[in-house]
């Protein structure tokens, strides 16, 4: 197993450093650029030109990254050009909140899509099934802005749940880890852990609409290839009780797939918190990022989007190890 | 078996329904907040703001929502009366400039103390202007953007600053009399005293938290910790705290303001969304927000809202490039331009109410303002007879308008794109539409190369001075329009150059008069942006300079 740590860490390091040339290649060719945004309306050509040679801007490219990458090594990402912080202070910042938003909407999918994928395979053509596959694909289909947006406005103000935000302002509430539900449980300020999941509720739900859609999808067709498999009839001819049929062959079996998907979703999750924290106002990692690239912040960007590309990679890694847990033969090979 | 199954599943379906109902019901018995505080003074308001600030120097600020968080604790020399864009006393009572516009005696209250207790006098005021004048370093010098535009130089430029300074010296004749001395007299001045950059604070704090030092980190810059905890001024509220995961800054009452706020605390929460700011107050989540969407003006207002109009401060145009297509070099085609739009169905069908078509560039409220100039009124015939005169009855014109963006003076800029396009077709225009995002070359292809023939662009005014409009769009050579008219630039020069008052104002007045006439660009409209707060929010006076300031305000 720690070979095969090593091995997926060493393999990291060449990813990482491509990724690191694409984004830096990719931010430098987008029109207007840091300077413009930075002077806003009131930017000239020729203070956008003076701007971008005291940033550095103007230098050639290839010296540009030497001079970025060198940084980059001792975790130096410069600092916010839209709140002039350090960018790995931010994403220390706000980076819990993405945590707290991403895990929610992951559970609510978890907890939700492999009952109801295992209810469809279970009832596959009937009633269940039908209406779970329609709301499947509407939930794959609805884009996450829109659908928060109508959260919002349909269901917000009669649920009586906060539209944005991560908690009420001037809520006097301790920040220990910026987990604000630990934060809260830690302290035992019960007031702040109610508000916080309050404000979790909506974002969570919008999140989870579409990883939601595709774990069900998943789970259906997962379990449903394992009811053909023979040993089930074995198991059957066997005697086994259905319950333990169920959680020993078809939940065990099916699941393989559906744990891939589930990686793949988190990694994909934060490509749906982009929208999502924006909407709500929910200021994690997406937040950051949106803000990122309307004010084109590089510092802001290359970091963040390394920082999402090395969340992928650790994401896989993982479930390359629960593969190992789930199924014995994985671990062999 | 079955039949187990299927109760269980039930069950759990059960479960969750009241799970859900249990949460809405919860949720619903804590009925919306009660707009905190309690009726008079006292309470806290909290503001949704557009956008993250930078930080709260304001020196090396020029954004919006920095200054509409440093208004409230930072006092100015001069301030523009609430909701109006008139001069009035702040920290001097009196002003004077001398004849030749060189020199600048303020008369300063007495008995004011910045929020750390040191004084504020004429050495304080010196300190200020020399600290800018003497700020070293590229970077702490291309981030004064309103100090490099009015003062025009340092002592020792670097980085973006260059040319001569406008600033000369500072003397504290007496600690209520502070003489402030200029290489040249400007047309700025005095309205440009009252801009939030020029603030006066704490000479005590800022060196105590070496202000001054902002560095380079990689291709951007870090500023000291004053910048972000410490800044002290004399104004109604004080800083508290700032807590970047929440965004929201909080204020305080500052006790030992000679005026000291109504409220107790003050925070602003930002919250880039138009739509989540809606429903922010909707909830009861905030009491007020910046920049409601005109279309929501009706809908806010049926709840209960207030929705304050600001008087208008800035100008919507579209913009003609002469080097673009070579028949926009003849007057009368830009002249034909100008009569073949539709301005007041425009103005009236897409803009919000209290906008008005613009006459000329620079809006009504400011000095050199006149309604003397030649119009355009809507007359298509007269358009196309034009356009046979000059010989461009078949003209086609690249015409560029922005994306992904919406400003004070151009809400919707597809739908004005649409609107004066539809226009100028009516008139025999072939249109070529080019649309690019604000932030992705709109602006560099429209002023760095002059790709366009038409486009549309605005401007908030900063200060109360016409060369803040006219002098920026018109007073040199640019790419954005393509022409050059040293008698036009030299007129403005000119009229920058006067000395305060009304031969200022009759200057401006002038160059207004030969602006309309040369028309180098067609003034649309000068849109009106509002804001809106809560029901129970008393004392907000909307500003046309964006510059509400809280101190008056109660609760309930």
């Amino acid at each position: 197993m720690l070979r095969f740590l090593v091995r997926r860490v060493l393999q990291a390091i060449p990813t990482l450093l491509i990724l690191s040339i694409l984004v830096f290649a990719w931010l430098r060719s987008l029109p207007g650029g840091p300077a413009a945004a930075l002077l806003g309306d009131k930017a000239t050509p020729e203070k956008i030109a003076s701007l971008n040679h005291v940033l550095g801007l103007d230098q050639p490219i290839i010296l540009q990254y030497f001079k970025f990458l060198g940084r980059a090594v001792t975790g130096d990402f410069g600092n916010s050009l839209v709140s002039a912080q350090p960018v790995m202070g931010e994403i220390g910042t706000f980076l819990p909140a993405t945590i707290e938003l991403g895990l929610s909407a992951m559970i609510i999918a978890i907890v939700v899509g492999v009952p109801f994928g295992y209810l469809a395979a279970r009832y596959r053509g009937g009633v269940p099934d039908n209406i779970i596959i329609v709301l499947t694909l509407v939930g794959v289909a609805v884009p996450v802005f829109f659908l928060g947006y109508t959260m919002q406005d349909l269901l917000a103000a009669p649920l009586g749940l906060p539209s944005q935000g991560r908690q009420a302002a001037g809520i006097d509430a301790t920040s220990i880890t910026n987990f604000a539900i630990l934060d809260g449980i830690m302290t035992g300020e019960w007031d702040a852990v109610w508000d916080a999941i309050k404000h979790l509720i909506l974002p969570a739900f919008a999140l989870a609409t579409i990883p939601l859609a595709v774990i069900t999808r998943i789970t259906r067709a997962s379990v449903l290839d394992v009811f053909n498999e023979d040993f089930l009839r074995t198991a059957n001819s066997k005697g086994l009780t259905q319950s333990v049929i169920r959680r020993r062959h078809v939940l065990r079996n099916a699941l393989l797939p559906v744990v891939t998907t589930i990686g793949l979703q988190t990694g994909a999750l934060l490509g749906g918190a982009v929208l999502t924290e924006r909407v709500f106002n929910f200021r994690g990692l997406g937040f950051l990022l949106a803000e990122g690239i309307e004010r084109r912040d590089y510092p802001r960007l290359q970091a963040l989007l390394l920082f999402g590309a090395l969340v992928y990679v650790l994401v896989n890694m993982l479930v390359d190890i629960s593969y190992g847990i789930i199924d014995p033969r994985v671990r062999v090979r | 078996m079955q039949q187990l199954r299927l109760t269980r599943t039930r069950r759990a379906a059960l479960i969750g329904l009241a799970g859900v109902l249990a949460v809405s019901l919860t949720a619903c018995a804590e009925s919306k907040r009660d707009e905190a505080g309690g009726g008079g003074t006292g309470g806290t308001m909290v503001f949704g703001d557009t956008g993250n600030p930078k930080m709260f120097d304001p020196v090396f600020n020029d954004d919006g929502e920095t200054f509409r968080i440093t208004r409230q604790m930072l006092d100015t020399l001069i301030q523009n009366k609430q909701g109006t864009a008139e001069l009035e006393p702040s920290l001097a009572t009196k002003w004077e400039s001398s004849n030749d516009g060189k020199t600048w005696t303020f008369t300063l209250k007495q008995g004011v103390k910045f929020s750390d207790g040191t004084e504020f006098n004429a050495d304080a005021v010196c300190f200020n202007f020399n600290r800018w004048y003497n700020m070293k370093g590229a970077a702490a010098q291309s981030q004064m953007i309103y100090y490099g535009d009015v003062f025009e130089g340092f002592a020792k430029n670097e980085g973006d600053a260059g040319g001569d300074p406008v600033f000369k010296s500072c003397e504290a004749k007496d600690p209520a009399t502070a003489v402030v001395n200029l290489n040249k007299a400007k047309g700025a001045f005095p309205a440009a005293f009252t801009l939030p950059s020029f603030a006066m604070q704490s000479p005590t704090a800022l060196k105590q938290y070496d202000a001054d030092k902002v560095t380079q980190s990689g291709d951007s810059f870090a500023y000291s910790d004053y910048a972000y905890k410490h800044v002290t001024g004399t104004g109604p509220f004080k800083f508290d705290n700032w807590d970047q995961g929440k965004g929201e800054i909080t204020l305080v009452r500052n006790d030992s303001s000679t005026e000291p706020a109504k409220l107790d605390k003050l925070i602003f929460k930002v919250i880039p969304d138009e739509n989540a700011r809606k429903q922010a107050l909707k909830a009861g989540d905030i009491q007020g927000y910046d920049f409601p969407a005109p279309s929501d003006y009706g809908l806010l207002r049926n709840e209960g809202e207030q929705v304050l109009i600001r008087p208008s401060f800035n100008v919507l145009y579209l913009g003609i490039n002469q080097s673009g297509n070579p028949k926009l070099k003849d007057v009368r085609v830009r002249q034909a331009l100008a009569y073949g739009i539709n301005r007041e169905q425009f103005v009236k069908s897409k803009l919000a109410e209290g906008s008005e078509v613009a006459t000329e560039f620079v809006p009504k409220a400011i000095s050199g303002y006149t309604d003397d100039v030649t119009k355009y009124p809507y007359d298509p015939a007269k358009a196309k007879q034009l356009l046979a005169e000059a010989g461009a009855s078949n003209l086609t014109l690249k015409f560029y308008y922005p994306t992904e963006v919406t400003r004070p003076y151009m809400p919707n800029p597809a739908d004005t794109f649409t609107s004066i396009s539809e226009d100028l077709k009516n008139i025999g225009i072939t249109i070529q539409p080019v649309a690019e995002p604000w932030n992705g070359g709109y602006k560099d292809d429209v002023q760095k190369f002059g790709k366009q023939d038409l486009h549309l662009l605005g401007w908030t005014g900063d200060y109360n001075d016409a060369g803040n409009f006219v002098g920026t769009f018109f007073g040199r050579e640019k790419k954005e329009f393509g022409f050059n008219n040293p008698e036009l630039f030299n007129a403005l020069a000119a009229a920058d150059g006067s000395p305060a008052g009304d031969a200022h104002a009759k200057a401006y007045q002038g160059v207004n008069k030969q602006i309309m006439d040369y028309l180098p660009a067609i003034p649309i409209a000068y849109p009106t942006p509002a804001i809106v707060v809560g029901p129970k929010i008393k004392g907000v006076v909307a500003s046309p300079l964006t510059d509400e300031r809280f101190n008056n305000v109660t609760i309930g």
